[in-house]
């Protein structure tokens, strides 16, 4: 593999197809038992692009109210929650979409994630939260 | 080669389908993706009953649509194996935005395409309307005339598209029931000679090699997308030079000779038909007729139609005072794409022969030994005037009134 940028290559220096490699190197391992911050990403890996700037809204994680029951992890289709050791750690806001599935899987009364518009501070965002719901 | 050896004669009486199902099978194809659809039906038959029978150790899948087909040939080829279908007609045009992506994701698919007309009205006749809608998809385009060369250039199609410095699929067309339904001997290569020939399938960027993963079909914006389609162009047109080294191998193990342009009879013409298909074995029959009488006709078809031979072309025409562009294709209100592509071959040359456009034998109307004659004789007046005594554009073998376009 080239060590060129692929931002500097020409027509003739591009893998073909625009096929993009996930890692650098030979993966001869098991890369799931590597954490993603240990992982030799390839620069074409989608982790290497920040596309926060596709959000509208965000959602925002209240660690008082969490259980780490998981589902926000398990059902995020784009990898942006952030746990470590089955405990919720954060969401990427590099490549979080904004779509609020964790949201809607989130089982707690009152839910320990909640959309809110991108320019509204967390900090803020948490000052706001609503309070438990009755007799559902 | 697949562990059951086939054992078949050296001269068999196949029709285009079989013809290119035997190589299909032949070719050890790792995965055949296929749904039928009229003329091409007995090719995807042919090959589900060799699978059947454990003749073809690969995969077959049925699918739901040809969209799907070709989705599954994707599929496939990126993950590392060699593929290949077969279509016709509304099928091909179902297939077209995956066409684009197996092209553009540089994935070797062979496919067998039977031409037939377009709807509407309805028909499952012959003509070139599908290959047509394809010429831009980015896919090798070659061109058999017969059930012989359905064969061998299915065989060759795979060396071609699988070399390292082409990565491109490849269509193998074949007329509809003239070629595809129309038995006549074919020689055929044992398979071990034609397993030897096709060689073994050579991976680029498989997503079944764990080793170095891989995304294939992703996103380019404004500052990639022009690169990679250079990419493709380039490699597009530099296939040429496999192609030729493909015939070349082909003709040592078969005898046979391809060419991406093929002629007849034009060292010394002075009147040509430029035409695909069945046609151009008619419109042979046809020149030897007028040379008969004293004109020198001569018959041009692109057997590569994409990458085009347009070089090759200009040359084979310097000589000649006039040509009959053939079209078997509804031309959309222009001329037809023969037209254009030859007028454009000439252009920045020195000769100035007098060109027609001919459209013809839509939906399976048949293209006559006698009609062929008539257009020569057309072709014989304007040569000796030097200009056009017909219209630009004739719709040859119509009922009703004469219907020409561009008579200025």
């Amino acid at each position: 593999m080239s060590t060129k940028s692929i931002k500097e290559m020409g027509w003739d220096e591009l893998v073909i197809g625009a096929a993009v490699y996930s890692f650098e190197g030979t993966i001869n391992y098991n890369v799931a038992e590597v954490l993603p911050e240990d992982r030799h990403y390839a620069e074409t890996n989608s982790k290497m692009a920040y596309v926060g700037d596709w959000r509208v809204f965000k959602p925002v994680w209240n660690s008082e109210l969490c259980i780490d029951c998981q589902n926000c992890w398990l059902y995020c289709p784009d990898t942006s929650i952030i746990s470590r050791d089955k405990k919720m750690v954060g969401v990427d806001y590099d490549h979080c979409k904004g779509c609020g599935i964790c949201v809607e899987v989130c089982p707690t009364n009152p839910k320990s994630l909640l959309m809110f518009a991108e320019q509204i501070k967390n900090e803020e965002a948490l000052t706001q939260w609503p309070e438990k719901t009755k007799g559902e | 080669m697949n562990k059951k050896i086939m054992d078949i004669d050296s001269v068999e009486v196949w029709d285009g389908n079989m013809a290119a199902a035997q190589a299909l099978r032949q070719a050890d194809v790792d995965v055949v993706a296929a749904y039928p659809i009229t003329p091409s039906t007995p090719t995807v038959e042919n090959y589900a009953g060799f699978h059947a029978n454990g003749y073809v150790d690969g995969e077959f899948v049925m699918v739901e649509s040809e969209h799907a087909a070709m989705s599954a040939c994707v599929g496939a080829a990126a993950a590392g194996g060699r593929v290949a279908t077969a279509t016709s007609s509304q099928g091909f045009a179902l297939m077209i935005e995956v066409l684009y992506q197996a092209s553009g994701m540089r994935l070797p698919i062979t496919l067998v395409q039977v031409n037939r007309a377009l709807a509407a009205p309805l028909n499952v006749n012959g003509d070139h309307s599908d290959m047509y809608l394809g010429r831009d998809s980015g896919w090798i385009n070659t061109c058999a005339f017969s059930p012989q060369e359905a064969y061998d250039l299915t065989l060759c199609s795979f060396k071609i598209g699988e070399h390292l410095d082409v990565r491109l699929p490849v269509i193998v067309n074949q007329d509809g029931f003239m070629t595809s339904h129309t038995a006549q001997n074919v020689i055929t290569l044992d398979d071990e000679t034609a397993d030897k020939f096709v060689g073994p399938y050579k991976q680029v960027n498989a997503m079944l090699d764990f080793s170095k993963p891989v995304t294939h079909g992703v996103q380019t914006e404004e500052n990639w997308h022009f690169e990679h389609k250079a990419k493709q162009h380039a490699a597009l047109m530099a296939s040429t030079k496999v192609i030729d080294e493909v015939f070349a191998e082909f003709e040592k193990v078969s005898g046979r000779k391809y060419n991406r342009l093929e002629t007849y009879k034009m060292e010394d013409a002075e009147v040509a038909i430029v035409a695909l298909g069945t046609t151009y074995e008619s419109a042979q029959l046809a020149a030897d007729k007028m040379r008969a009488q004293g004109i020198k006709a001569g018959v041009v078809a692109p057997r590569v139609l994409r990458p085009f031979p347009l070089e090759e072309l200009a040359a084979t025409l310097q000589n000649v005072k006039a040509i009959a562009c053939m079209d078997r294709s509804a031309p959309g209100g222009t001329v037809g794409a023969l037209y254009n592509e030859v007028c454009g071959a000439l252009f920045n040359t020195p000769a100035r022969p007098v060109v027609s456009n001919i459209i013809y034998g839509l939906g399976g109307r048949d293209m006559t030994i006698a009609t062929l004659c008539e257009i020569y004789a057309e072709l014989d007046k304007d040569a000796k005037s030097g200009k056009r005594n017909g219209a630009l554009q004739r719709f040859v073998g119509v009922r009703g009134p004469e219907l020409s376009f561009y008579n200025k």
